[in-house]
């Protein structure tokens, strides 16, 4: 098992390496020009000297390995800088944002504690939520809750999170003015009054993604246990006298489990996709917002940073997927 | 030894020998769910195609001077009936937006954009899909580099990729097919190409078991070429999984679409698709909630259908579940 997590793991660079590559070129195509704001009478040699200062006009085989140096020694380094307060990576020029001239991590790090905080409640929510739904449906399958869980479960995933985003707002705030339209990100909780508005304003979000991996964890569990139900291990432990509770909840659920956690795992970097979409409609200022300013001001280094975590996210999640597998079934050895 | 065999009674078939077409078919028509999401996909087609011939407004006129005042804004007929006050009118049953333009006309217009964007979306990756699944499947040489290049797909961020792609290409196609044409191309190029990584798996892993089997060893025994084996012996035992990938593949393409128009990287403003008109409303959707309802229904009814669509035809498929 070690030796096939460390030969995922070096695999796993070529991969990225590439994907990162694929990015860049694709950007160093963009027709944008990060000069396009500076006023007309800064004279033009100044204008062509703050291009070069920008690394804007170099060749791509100059540009990209010192993107990479960029992004994955000197950003480290600062990122240690400011953990334990040392001067390791001091005087290196970071990857720069064209928008706000800061540091493009800075921001990131800045805006993904929202992204963070609505995508994984979510997930943890719809988890909570599926599970259940997913093991009663199968156990009474085509009773009258596994119907309406299978019609719940297929509007869930055939309603588009744009929809189902502002069918919530028109419901909830502004028939009923139950809960704001706007996720306020400034908000800070700091009593009881303020923990009630948090919770207010998260539940709409949370809710329309949440509707959208519920439904498809539900099914996934669901055929799942329906896999497990009828296998002989089940007649010998019902033979051997155990309660009906254990059966299906011991001895059904863990074996069924297997599977579905490997599709958590692996839903995670979609959900932040998804996430871009969501945080459009409510207006969260997450890395998904961020993302779609920096596209529409044509800030290349925050856009490439940006993919490229998402790329990041996708291969690690890949991975843990894997290896989860491999450890939570004893069947399956990779090598 | 006498002759003791008796004679094998020719048992004439009781009913006409049944294609396997016809077996599909029936069991298809036995799922619920199937039946009615074919009526409304084939219901929403319908309207889309003959709504210019039968509706009588022009989804692109926009009133001017008085006209605009008096047409502008209007709500939906059924508003009156909770709402005395409405302006209403019966010759727009779905109202108009603040420039006057008719909404039914403007979700009828968006819907045909929307569903060809959907299908030539899918046929794209249907056969962008099938094709690397063959070719992967059936010859070894190209089996690893085709599988490495659709796991790296598979590994890209694709809405984000599909976000900046529209901005890089959008003004450079709209320079040569003129804005609308441009931009269908670009969209139906895009998600096309980052949608085929599924279908052309399973297209491989179904290729690789044929392969094995010995009506293929048969074929290759006379002496047939690859392009033959694969069209005649091939790809006809592979179309079941195909069609159910072309099927979710089409809602797929019109949620993609739907959601980049949505966040403003979609067609030309003043071009309706259901993304676009439910885009558009949101601004103003405390006041005209149903500019922002009726597209957002349409999208979501289309891709309950197909998928419920999709369903009926895995299990009709699926020899272990018919008949039962």
């Amino acid at each position: 098992m070690l030796t096939y997590t460390i030969r995922r793991l070096l695999l796993s660079v070529p991969t990225l390496l590439f994907i990162s590559l694929v990015i860049f070129l694709l950007l160093k195509l963009a027709p944008g020009d990060p000069m396009a704001q500076v006023p007309l009478t800064v004279p033009p040699d100044v204008k062509e000297r703050m291009r070069e200062a920008l690394g804007v006009g170099q060749p791509w085989y100059v540009a990209f390995p010192k993107w990479l140096y960029q992004f994955f020694a000197v950003e480290p380094l600062h990122f240690v800088d400011a953990a334990f307060g040392t001067s390791l990576g001091e005087g290196q020029q970071r990857v720069i944002s064209w928008q706000t001239r800061s540091p493009v991590m800075d921001i990131v790090i800045q805006r993904l504690p929202q992204t963070l905080w609505v995508v994984g409640v979510a997930y943890v929510v719809a988890i909570l939520i599926a599970l259940p739904i997913g093991i009663y449906s199968a156990y009474r399958q085509y009773s009258w809750f596994d119907n309406a869980g299978t019609f719940v479960a297929m509007v869930g995933f055939s309603v588009p999170p744009f929809f189902s985003g502002v069918l919530v707002i028109v419901i909830f705030s502004v028939w009923l003015g139950w809960f704001p339209s706007i996720y306020d990100t400034t908000h800070k909780v700091s009593d009881w009054e303020s923990f009630v508005f948090q919770l207010k304003q998260m539940i709409m979000p949370v809710m329309v993604l949440a509707l959208q991996i519920t439904s498809q964890l539900a099914r996934f569990m669901r055929a799942s246990m329906l896999d497990n139900l009828n296998q002989d291990y089940v007649r010998t432990a019902r033979a051997k006298g155990l309660g009906e509770k254990t059966v299906v909840l011991v001895h059904v659920l863990r074996n069924s489990l297997i599977p579905v956690v490997t599709v958590i795992a692996l839903g995670v970097p979609a959900i932040f996709g998804g996430a871009i979409i969501t945080e459009q409609i409510f207006k969260v200022n997450g890395i998904g917002h961020l993302l779609i300013t920096a596209i529409q001001a044509n800030d290349l280094p925050m856009v490439q940073t940006l993919t490229f975590i998402f790329a990041v996210l996708i291969v690690l999640f890949n991975l843990v997927a894997d290896i989860l597998y491999g450890i939570l079934d004893p069947r399956i050895r990779y090598d | 030894m006498t002759d003791s065999r008796i004679p094998v009674e020719q048992a004439e078939p009781v009913t006409t020998p049944r294609s396997q077409w016809a077996d599909i078919w029936d069991q298809f028509k036995r799922h619920r769910g199937a039946m009615w999401g074919g009526a409304v996909f084939l219901c929403i087609i319908l309207m889309t195609i003959a709504g210019p011939w039968v509706y009588w407004n022009d989804p692109k006129f926009v009133p001017t001077g008085r006209d605009f005042l008096e047409l502008r804004d209007t709500r939906p007929i059924y508003v009156a009936l909770w709402e005395s006050s409405a302006k209403v009118s019966w010759t727009h049953p779905l109202g108009t937006d603040n420039l006057g333009r008719d909404t039914l006309g403007r979700l009828l217009a968006g819907g045909r954009v929307s569903l060809a964007v959907g299908l030539a979306a899918m046929l794209l990756s249907v056969f962008v899909g099938t094709l690397i699944g063959v070719l992967a499947g059936y010859f070894r040489a190209l089996d690893g580099i085709l599988m490495r290049f659709t796991d790296l797909f598979l590994a890209l961020p694709l809405l984000p990729l599909l976000l900046v792609a529209v901005l890089l290409f959008r003004d450079r196609l709209s320079g040569l097919f003129g804005p609308e044409g441009g931009t269908f191309m670009l969209i139906v190029v895009l998600v096309g190409a980052t949608s085929w990584m599924q279908t052309a798996r399973i297209v491989r892993g179904d290729v690789l078991a044929l392969k094995e089997r010995e009506f293929v060893l048969a074929a290759r025994s006379i002496g047939t070429s690859p392009p033959k084996m694969i069209t005649r012996h091939l790809l006809p035992n592979v179309m079941s999984p195909i069609m159910v990938s072309a099927t979710l593949g089409i809602a797929t393409a019109i949620i993609t679409e739907s959601a980049l128009s949505f966040l403003g990287f979609g067609f030309p403003p003043d071009f309706p698709t259901w993304g676009k008109l439910l885009f558009d409303a949101v601004d103003r959707m405390e006041l005209y909630p149903e500019r922002v309802l009726w597209p957002g229904l349409m999208i979501s009814l289309i891709v309950l259908s197909v998928n419920y669509i999709g369903d009926g035809i895995r299990d009709a498929l699926d020899p272990r579940i018919r008949g039962r």
